[in-house]
């Protein structure tokens, strides 16, 4: 990846972009799975770090990072299939590229700030300078200001290009898609002392996110690699990514109740978040099947052995759909309907969710784009799975699986001893955290993370060879 | 040809429905979230005023709604005195500020929304866990007790887990008390069930009242 710098063959800069975003991206997952391991190891020794660097900033970084390395890999996604969805190079250009510097120099103070000086001292400056202290959003008041510059930027080269190009029904969903998912994240941009007011509105730039927009977001990014790397076909792909918007907006936008169970909101959304959300699954079964038959199709089409022009992109997009499926699907329904949530809001489970969620939902398939960000670069006709791919891929897959099953463990632990035996207060908490099946599961998950961590080394090392090893084959 | 060409396989058909889907979905959520907006605005039923911190809170079964809803009784002095309105409001706000300055949501949950660190705060003013705390810092009241342990809670460990040292000032601590007391005042459908129940209070009947 690195040496594509120097080995280019992309022929529009908006392409060149977009590999940039993707080397960012990269480096912030390292950054993400650090963070993660320093805080599993928290959860067994609690002295490590105490007092210097600990749980809360570990998590912080590690949350924001994982957040802020998707965005990248998916506005680098977005840079990299432009020129070839609508035949020209992105409008603005110059402009995208002086967004990419001052948002990774935003995202560097960013980080710093929260690494270094951790938290401020209640005041509205802290909340402007260092830390607004909501998950996922801790970002200080400026960055989100920076950010909605850097995202309009984003969007006007998106939004002229397919203006001024030939516009696709994968473009046409993309350009919609974008402006829901920036808009929303105006609604995590105030303040208020009302804790209930708050959350609900917290919830809509987190749960549109991540149950709605970037999900429709996945469908379109599939729907264009599937073209690209197994040549299927754009009315079959095209009718399917407008079936799964009808499921996943139909289902994910009033989905939203399932937040809205415990926080002060009225009843009717335990109904209404129960319906729509035990609807959020169909349409990961329905991009499952999607992704599954077109490979099986165009395998089969004339008889001769399939032609997949880049292996390990191909295998990170079928772990996506298995992944969403699993990990958003059949994890999510576990605990979306409100007699069982009352239970298992806030606990080791909902840790087990979102961790099996967001890697296959979302990481999955934005490591598929940068190996097929690789192979563009190198002007690679078809690209293999190399050992090191192989190695990546198996050791994330099954790390993921194995943190997710002790989280699992651990939140049934949680779930009965803490909430349905002693009722979640201080001591009923401490009594659940400090069985052995609990410490079991959380020596497992750190065990899992370092598994994960050595893929990942793996990972990088192969996004930065696959492309010469290969190209020169291939000459 | 065009006459065999099935509805279902017709791209027309799937945008046509996926926008209108999407448009109801989007004028329900509308409609709902001004409905939520006014049930859950500050001084409303479901989410008191500031000056409920002048009150007594508990927490206590219902029959009729099937689970634990707060109970806001009598007046009760907070921090040795009466808060006006004002003095409430500009409390409640110091100590929201300070819950977000300190970032107290990557370790905890607030309203089960959080981190799964150490526990959650939703309904914290009314932990049992404060009569024995209160014994340990020596203070005279739960409010006391409270803000002395936020100042300084590397210096009451009670698990191997601590809370660090996050340099809260006292005017924080008092505000960050306000700030949780308020939130356990908030109708929550119940969440958490059973808090702090033992299966003694259980058989006594009732959960936890103080």
């Amino acid at each position: 990846m690195l040496t594509s710098i120097k080995n280019n063959h992309l022929k529009y800069e908006s392409q060149k972009l977009g590999m940039m975003y993707f080397r960012v991206a990269i480096i912030l997952f390292g950054a993400q799975l650090l963070m993660g391991l320093i805080a599993a190891i928290q959860f067994m020794y609690p002295s490590f770090l105490y007092g210097v660097f600990d749980f809360s900033v570990a998590r912080m970084v590690h949350i924001n990072a994982l957040v802020v390395w998707m965005l990248y890999a998916m506005i680098g996604s977005v840079y990299l299939m432009l020129p070839d969805e609508t035949g020209i190079e992105t409008v603005g250009i110059g402009l995208g590229k002086l967004a990419f510097w001052v948002l990774t120099a935003a995202v560097t103070v960013v980080v710093l700030v929260f690494i270094f000086i951790q938290i401020g001292s209640g005041t509205e400056s802290s909340i402007w300078f260092i830390n607004e202290g909501r998950e996922y959003l801790e970002a200080p008041r400026w960055a989100d200001i920076g950010i909605v510059v850097v995202v309009l930027i984003f969007y006007y080269n998106v939004f002229f290009t397919y203006m001024k190009g030939q516009r696709t029904g994968i473009m046409t969903v993309m350009v919609a898609n974008l402006m829901a998912l920036a808009g929303l994240y105006l609604a995590g941009m105030f303040f208020t002392d009302n804790i209930s007011m708050d959350q609900y509105w917290w919830w809509w730039v987190i749960h549109l996110w991540v149950e709605a927009t970037w999900e429709v977001f996945v469908g379109t990014l599939a729907a264009y690699a599937l073209i690209k790397i197994i040549d299927a076909k754009r009315e079959i792909v095209e009718m399917w990514l407008w079936i799964e918007v009808l499921m996943l907006f139909g289902s994910g936008i009033l989905g939203l109740g399932h937040h809205y169970f415990w926080i002060g909101t009225p009843e009717y959304w335990w109904e209404i978040g129960a319906l729509f959300s035990s609807l959020e699954p169909v349409p990961l079964v329905a991009m499952f099947v999607h992704v599954l038959y077109d490979w099986g199709k165009e395998q089969g089409a004339n008889g001769e052995r399939p032609v997949i022009k880049n292996g390990p992109a191909m295998a990170w997009l079928v772990t996506n759909a298995f992944g969403n499926f699993l990990g958003a699907g059949i994890w999510g329904f576990f605990h979306t309907l409100p007699q069982v949530n009352i239970y298992t809001h806030g606990t080791q489970f909902t840790a087990a969710h979102g961790h099996l969620a967001f890697f296959g939902a979302y990481a999955t398939i934005l490591i598929g784009m940068m190996y097929y960000g690789v192979q563009r670069a190198h002007g690679i006709e078809k690209m293999k799975a190399t050992f090191k791919s192989k190695m990546a891929i198996t050791l994330i897959v099954f790390g993921m699986l194995g943190m997710t099953v002790a989280l699992t463990i651990a939140g049934y632990e949680q779930v009965l001893v803490e909430r349905a035996e002693l009722g979640a207060g201080w001591d009923a908490y401490f009594v659940a955290q400090a069985l052995p099946w609990m410490k079991q599961a959380m020596g497992w998950r750190t065990v899992m993370g370092v598994v994960i961590f050595v893929g990942f080394v793996y990972l990088v090392w192969d996004l930065l060879t696959i492309g010469s090893k290969e190209s020169k084959e291939n000459n | 040809m065009a006459k065999s060409h099935s509805v279902w396989t017709s791209i027309r058909f799937w945008r046509q429905s996926a926008a209108w889907v999407t448009g109801f979905a989007v004028v329900l959520l509308i409609l709902l979230t001004f409905d939520t907006m006014r049930q859950i605005k500050m001084g409303g039923k479901r989410v008191p005023a500031p000056t409920v911190i002048n009150h007594h809170i508990d927490y206590k079964y219902s029959k009729k709604r099937g689970h634990e809803v707060p109970v806001i009784g009598k007046k009760e002095l907070f921090f040795g005195k009466e808060w006006s309105p004002k003095e409430a409001a500009a409390l409640l706000h110091k100590g929201k500020l300070t819950e977000q300055a300190k970032n107290c949501m990557d370790c905890h949950t607030l309203l089960g929304n959080g981190a799964y660190y150490a526990p959650d705060l939703t309904k914290a003013w009314l932990d049992p866990k404060w009569k024995d705390m209160q014994a340990m810092i020596g203070a005279k009241t739960r409010e006391e007790a409270m803000a002395k342990f936020l100042q300084h809670p590397e210096m009451y460990p009670t698990h191997e887990r601590r809370m660090p040292n996050l340099h809260i000032t006292p005017e924080e601590a008092k505000a960050l008390v306000a700030f949780l007391k308020h939130m356990s005042s908030i109708d929550t459908n119940g969440f958490p069930r059973g808090f702090s129940k033992t299966v003694k209070d259980f058989e006594a009947g009732g959960t936890y009242a103080h």
